[in-house]
């Protein structure tokens, strides 16, 4: 075995590594995103890490920052309390699609529209992937999952949501929102920064999708893990900034 | 900054004021909120108080965030609380649940509705069971059922110092006719009286540099294994079992010669103090018995009681249909005393209720 450790973001806690999500999973790519972010803003002993249920989860020990757990959904309320409690913080929600957009979208929605300067970061990975690969609020038209096993039918299940959308719409002025890919590593790593950024500043609610791969509840191949997220992700869920107080959004 | 209370002050309050005033005097920080009655005016009182003293308060979405962003607050290091009631307890559920895993130390005052569902907006004590073990857990919290607005004062006071001196999920249990009655009380600064208050830590944000001079918070909520979770119960059981003696509060009278003692908790103590004095003045050995906490229940001190009074009867008076006589029953298994009950979900119970049915019993 090699003695060498690959390098690592300051902020990540080596004693968890290596981690444990899947091969070819994306959470990876954005918490080492997130990891150096926090680096380069030099803010790991102010920043509380808070992660959800679902493959979130297993990020509970993932950063040599504090950290710490709750339910399913329940992330978004427990970052807005700390953060009342003590605004000198720098509260980091860490959740899915599921946690965010389903179970949690109540918590979501109004943190949004009160501004709460607390900064969220959500993989879209267009399915509940812990709990066996079932419909999830991101699905694709026509996508099969465990729950719509002869696909999303948008007729019976709705049209998947475009959360960044809907919460641009929501925010008032001082939010960030954006929509970032873990095959765009550089950009997505500014999107998370300028999320982090914004709740120093105190400008208001900060919140980042990260469109991110699933290729054991996908089913899919690295090629095909690849082509899905790019090809057809990407194409649904438009990738960029959707609101910025740090001028023209990047697209 | 000016105190809210200085010295003693006589007061005549709603139960839903007090609390607003004890929490303050308690060096409460922040409330977290959602309407519900008949809790409302301990949020109205509050967010009236609060900005004079730097005191916060946010109105939640619904009560699952006021219950989750209370235990956030908490975890930053601040006294947090909510109150709630009915189906919005119900709703706390799960954050009560979280804090009893996570050993948070978050307060809630309980002002119990009529059950089940949406019930009645006005009085009840059906919300025993939910609050001393609702969730999927083992009922690992403190639950105070107050019975007099003093004692609402009190034990609010008393709760921020319970849950954080221990670290446990603390509850003061009132109801709607304690919430909205208006009694005189004596309301005080607790330092004044040599009343400790105990100090808020944080859990995460700790001071110091991570990797430098100490290691990160990591507070876990989810287990991988079977075992682990085991380990982690049996050490919250260990722990409770370890205060619970410090905690446990009840009130005896008359006893010791009691051939009945009537068992009750909350308003309902009062229509039974009153029974038990009148009963006492016809020639009728009755004795009283009120639980204080809940949870912890005080066991050996009811046994305690039946043994030396050699009482063949207990009389269980609640406005719930059996839920403290169910407690009643599993913490004092084993005695052969009768236990009856006068269970009147949701409907007030006056002293000459208790009388006549001790009359019936004996």
């Amino acid at each position: 075995m090699s003695a060498v450790q690959p390098a690592m973001p300051k902020s990540w806690y080596a004693p968890s590594k290596p981690h444990k999500f899947c091969p070819g999973c994306g959470h990876g790519i954005v918490l080492k995103a997130l990891g150096e972010a926090i680096d380069e803003l030099n803010i790991q002993n102010q920043t509380v890490f808070g992660c959800d249920i679902g493959c979130s989860l297993l990020s509970w020990n993932f950063f040599a920052v504090d950290s710490t757990q709750t339910h399913h959904g329940r992330t978004t309320p427990v970052m807005v309390g700390m953060k009342r409690a003590n605004p000198e913080l720098i509260c980091v929600g860490y959740m899915g699609d599921g946690g965010g957009y389903s179970i949690g979208s109540q918590h979501l929605v109004n943190s949004a529209i009160r501004n709460e300067k607390v900064t969220l970061i959500l993989v879209n990975n267009t399915n509940y992937a812990m709990t066996g690969g079932q419909l999830a609020p991101t699905t694709l038209p026509g996508q099969k999952t465990e729950t719509t096993p002869y696909g999303r039918d948008v007729e019976k299940q709705g049209y998947p949501t475009r959360g960044p959308e809907m919460i641009a719409t929501i925010t008032p002025d001082g939010a960030y929102v954006a929509r970032a890919t873990v095959s765009k590593f550089r950009q997505m790593k500014t999107f998370i920064k300028r999320a982090l950024q914004n709740q120093m500043e105190g400008n208001g609610f900060s919140f980042v999708e990260c469109l991110s791969t699933c290729p054991t509840n996908w089913r899919t191949n690295p090629q095909q893990t690849w082509d899905f997220l790019e090809d057809q992700m990407e194409s649904y869920f438009a990738v960029g900034e959707i609101k910025s107080p740090f001028g023209k959004g990047e697209k | 900054m000016e105190k809210p209370i200085t010295g003693t002050m006589k007061a005549f309050m709603t139960g839903n004021e007090i609390v607003a005033w004890a929490a303050l005097a308690a060096q409460a920080d922040i409330m977290f909120g959602y309407p519900i009655t008949p809790q409302n005016e301990i949020m109205h009182y509050w967010t009236r108080l609060a900005p004079k003293y730097k005191r916060e308060f946010l109105q939640t979405e619904d009560e699952i965030s006021a219950g989750f962003t209370v235990c956030g607050a908490v975890q930053a290091g601040r006294k947090a609380f909510t109150a709630t009631a009915g189906p919005g307890n119900v709703l706390m559920q799960e954050p009560f649940g979280m804090a009893e895993a996570m050993r948070l130390p978050i307060v809630a005052v309980i002002q119990q509705r009529g059950g089940p569902s949406s019930g009645t907006v006005v009085y009840s004590q059906q919300e025993v069971t939910l609050t001393t073990y609702g969730g999927n857990g083992e009922g690992h919290r403190i639950v105070y059922s107050t019975s007099t607005h003093q004692e609402i004062f009190d034990y609010v006071i008393k709760a921020f110092n319970t849950a954080w001196k221990y670290r446990f999920p603390t509850f003061v249990m009132g109801d709607g006719y304690q919430a909205k009655m208006r009694e005189p009380l004596e309301i005080y600064d607790p330092e004044e009286r040599g009343l400790a208050i105990e100090p808020a830590r944080p859990l995460v944000g700790l001071p110091g540099s991570i990797g430098v001079d100490r290691e990160p918070a990591h507070l876990c909520n989810i287990y991988s294994l079977e075992e682990e979770l085991y380990e982690v119960v049996l050490e919250l059981d260990r722990a409770y079992q370890e205060i619970a003696p410090q905690v446990v509060e009840y009130e005896e009278k008359m006893c010791d010669d009691a051939e009945i003692i009537v068992l009750s908790h909350g308003v309902v103590s009062r229509a039974a103090d009153d029974a038990v004095k009148t009963l006492r003045e016809k020639g009728i050995n009755a004795g009283y018995f009120r639980h204080i906490t809940l949870r912890p229940f005080p066991a050996q001190q009811l046994r305690d009681a039946i043994k030396k009074s050699g009482a063949r009867k207990i009389l269980v008076a609640e406005s719930s249909y059996g839920q403290l006589m169910r407690l009643v029953r599993q913490e004092i298994y084993g005695e052969t005393v009768e236990i009856c009950g006068l269970l009147k979900p949701g409907v007030g119970i006056v002293d000459h209720d208790i009388f006549d049915k001790v009359k019936e019993l004996l």
